[in-house]
């Protein structure tokens, strides 16, 4: 995958640039907002990860600049500022996902590989299918070999999302706040309870497992093993 | 002197000097205008009753020539009060009258005398000068005669005026500066009182106060306004002084457990396996540090109200269900029981994220702190009630509850009641809790359930 770093900080853009290629990524870096325009204009990104506060160009002002370009490649933006009106104004001024600082790689990291697989597909076909695991979008039916599964609405939009996003990680975090809508971190793990639910019900009967615990990171939905 | 420029200096002396110097050309401008007008109203006067004379002693002259004029001229002049008369013969000589002398060029002219003019009566002596104005009239064979009337009567009247309005003018003007002395002193007194106490202050007696003078004026006013004012700063800072004291306090410790944990990776045997635990530890401590730093900066945004421009029309009874949901199914893992009584559709203007985060702080220390009993189930009871204050929202739990003297002291950040904190959490929880109760208008009581919490919470609705 390729990557936009556009981030004044040297090392905190170092670290990103490290840690994206150790995970096969390759990855450019604007110290600042018209460098990164200028960037992104010329070549072609698979994702952006955009500090909200840029010299020259501020992130949100770069951000609205491009995508007044019609370039609608996925961009993450990060900042301090955590609070949810900073997030909705992140997210208005053409932000894909938010990211307060400071993070945990991880994090960002399965951020970014959902974010890249968004510009491929566009969420909107009516049913997911991993493996024998099926999702009508439409009738809110879920089956598992033919077998129907009766989730509760939360259970149904948990595991939608993980269909969605199938063979990537996906966080605790971005589970609270797409599942949920809460952009606060309850403490206690309340996540994994409600994926220990939907795995009783999804995999218990079943030999092959689908829904996995990715250690120190999250979850994800796959078909095979390993 | 000193203290006379400084008087200058004031305000009120300022304003009223310039009050006083326009009033005083106004002043001034009256009394000309007034002793004016009256010596015009006397002139008027004056040459209605010449008029008249003259109409009445034509006709004498047309009746009786000379001699009847000059006859009845010297009638008049007998009578008390009398006007000037005087006939000339054509070569301009007075051959008849009651003045003695004239000023030279008055009875050259016929009409009105344009300006006062001198003259002398016979009975004083001729150097005793009057002045008068006069209408001088030609009859039929070139002689002259001349009606006037002395003026100086109308001259002092005019004078007196004048006096007594310039004598008032500054009778005012030396009352008025006396008042504004006095009055300018004492405000200047009052107010360097003031700039006194103010510096006093300012070199750092934060117990010093500005005077009152116990009468209730608009000083007094401003100055126990300022007093109370710094009664709300004192305060104010003695809570900021504490919280940044808690603050460098409580995180001292995840600080210093965090520096022993990397040196004991340092000192002891570094293989791969260590090094790669200890870090992971190191990065654990730090997450906890961020979520406390995190938990700070929240509340203390949320307690400067900066939050308050985002609110909206909020269904209170959703998102209490929505943060029961999400955390029923991590209470019935850990044999916990949630009894909900939420009464539908109670509506609230508020921060969703924020009442939800609080909801979530009151049921996560509900659950830390339910003592479970073996074979028994233990429940947690939350309910919502509209009554007449607005809703009222209730978390209770059979943990062990909070003694009634700590329970203010509990809403205060890092405040944790357990010595050995074996339990999770930074003891910010209910400090959130209550800024956020806050910024939404609401109280917070925390209450004995007999055995456990019970913390009651009203919003208002809308």
């Amino acid at each position: 995958m390729k990557i936009l770093i556009v981030e004044d900080d040297a090392d905190a853009a170092s670290f990103l640039v490290k840690a994206l290629g150790e995970s096969g990524h390759t990855s450019d870096h604007a110290a600042d907002g018209e460098t990164g325009y200028h960037l992104a204009e010329s070549g072609s990104y698979d994702v952006m990860i955009v500090d909200r506060m840029l010299p020259e160009l501020d992130g949100l002002s770069m951000l609205k600049k491009i995508r007044a370009n019609d370039d609608q490649t996925p961009a993450l933006i990060l900042s301090a500022l955590g609070q949810v009106d900073d997030r909705v104004e992140g997210l208005r001024s053409g932000g894909d996902d938010y990211l307060t600082k400071p993070y945990a790689f991880s994090e960002l990291l399965a951020r970014v590989e959902i974010l890249s697989r968004r510009k491929v597909s566009d969420d909107a076909s009516t049913s997911l299918k991993v493996a024998d695991l099926e999702l009508d979008r439409l009738s809110h039916k879920v089956t598992r070999a033919q077998t129907a599964i009766l989730l509760q609405p939360r259970e149904y939009r948990l595991l939608e999302y993980l269909m969605q996003n199938a063979e990537k990680v996906v966080t605790r975090t971005m589970l609270l706040e797409k599942v949920w809508d809460y952009h606060f971190d309850p403490q206690t793990n309340v996540i994994d309870v409600h994926i220990s639910r939907l795995r009783a019900k999804i995999d218990k009967d079943f030999d092959v497992q689908l829904l996995h615990t990715i250690r120190g990171s999250g979850y994800m939905l796959r078909a095979e093993n390993g | 002197m000193k203290g006379v420029r400084s008087l200058l200096k004031t305000t009120a002396i300022r304003l009223s000097l310039i009050y006083a110097s326009i009033f005083g050309l106004l002043a001034v401008a009256i009394i000309f205008y007034m002793t004016g007008s009256t010596i015009k109203i006397f002139e008027a006067q004056i040459e209605t009753s010449i008029n008249a004379e003259v109409l009445e002693l034509e006709q004498v002259f047309i009746a009786g020539g000379v001699n009847r004029l000059v006859v009845e001229m010297e009638r008049r002049s007998r009578g008390p009060g009398a006007n000037l008369y005087i006939v000339t013969n054509p070569a301009g000589v007075i051959i008849a009258g009651n003045v003695a002398n004239i000023q030279s060029g008055v009875l050259d002219q016929v009409g009105w005398t344009g300006k006062p003019f001198q003259y002398s009566k016979f009975n004083n002596t001729q150097s005793n000068k009057y002045l008068a104005i006069a209408r001088v009239v030609e009859i039929s064979n070139g002689m002259h005669f001349l009606i006037g009337r002395d003026i100086s009567q109308s001259e002092t009247f005019g004078k007196v005026v004048k006096r007594a309005l310039i004598f008032s003018l500054v009778a005012m003007v030396v009352l008025g500066l006396a008042t504004w002395f006095f009055v300018g002193r004492r405000a200047l007194k009052r107010i360097d009182m003031v700039s006194k106490s103010t510096n006093r202050i300012l070199a750092g007696d934060r117990s010093e106060r500005l005077p009152l003078s116990g009468g209730g004026d608009e000083f007094d006013r401003l100055s126990s306004g300022m007093n109370d004012m710094l009664d709300q700063i004192n305060h104010l800072d003695k809570g900021l002084k504490q919280v940044s004291d808690n603050i460098a306090h409580d995180l001292k410790t995840p600080i210093t457990r965090l520096r022993n944990k990397a040196e004991t990776a340092l000192t002891g045997k570094m293989t791969a396996a260590n090094g790669r635990k200890a870090l992971a530890s190191v990065v654990e401590e730090c997450d906890i540090l961020i979520k406390t730093f995190d938990a700070l900066l929240m509340i203390a945004r949320v307690e400067s109200g900066s939050t308050t421009a985002k609110f909206t029309r909020l269904n209170l009874s959703k998102i209490l269900v929505d943060i029961v949901e999400l955390y029923e199914p991590l209470a019935e893992e850990s044999v916990l029981d949630f009894k909900t009584d939420i009464a539908v559709d109670i509506m609230v203007s508020g921060n969703r994220e924020l009442l939800s985060q609080a909801m979530a702080n009151l049921i996560d220390n509900a659950m830390k702190y339910s003592t479970k009993k073996k074979g028994e189930q233990t429940s947690i009871q939350i309910s919502l009630q509209r009554n007449s204050k607005g809703a009222l929202i209730s978390v209770s739990d059979n943990g062990p509850g909070i003694p009634e003297d700590k329970r203010d002291h509990v809403m205060k950040r890092f405040t944790r009641l357990e010595k050995s904190r074996t339990r999770p959490g930074n003891g910010l929880g209910l400090s959130l809790v209550k800024a956020v109760v806050q910024l939404h208008k609401g109280t917070i009581v925390l209450g004995d359930n007999q055995p456990g919490l019970v913390v009651t919470m009203s919003f208002p609705t809308i």
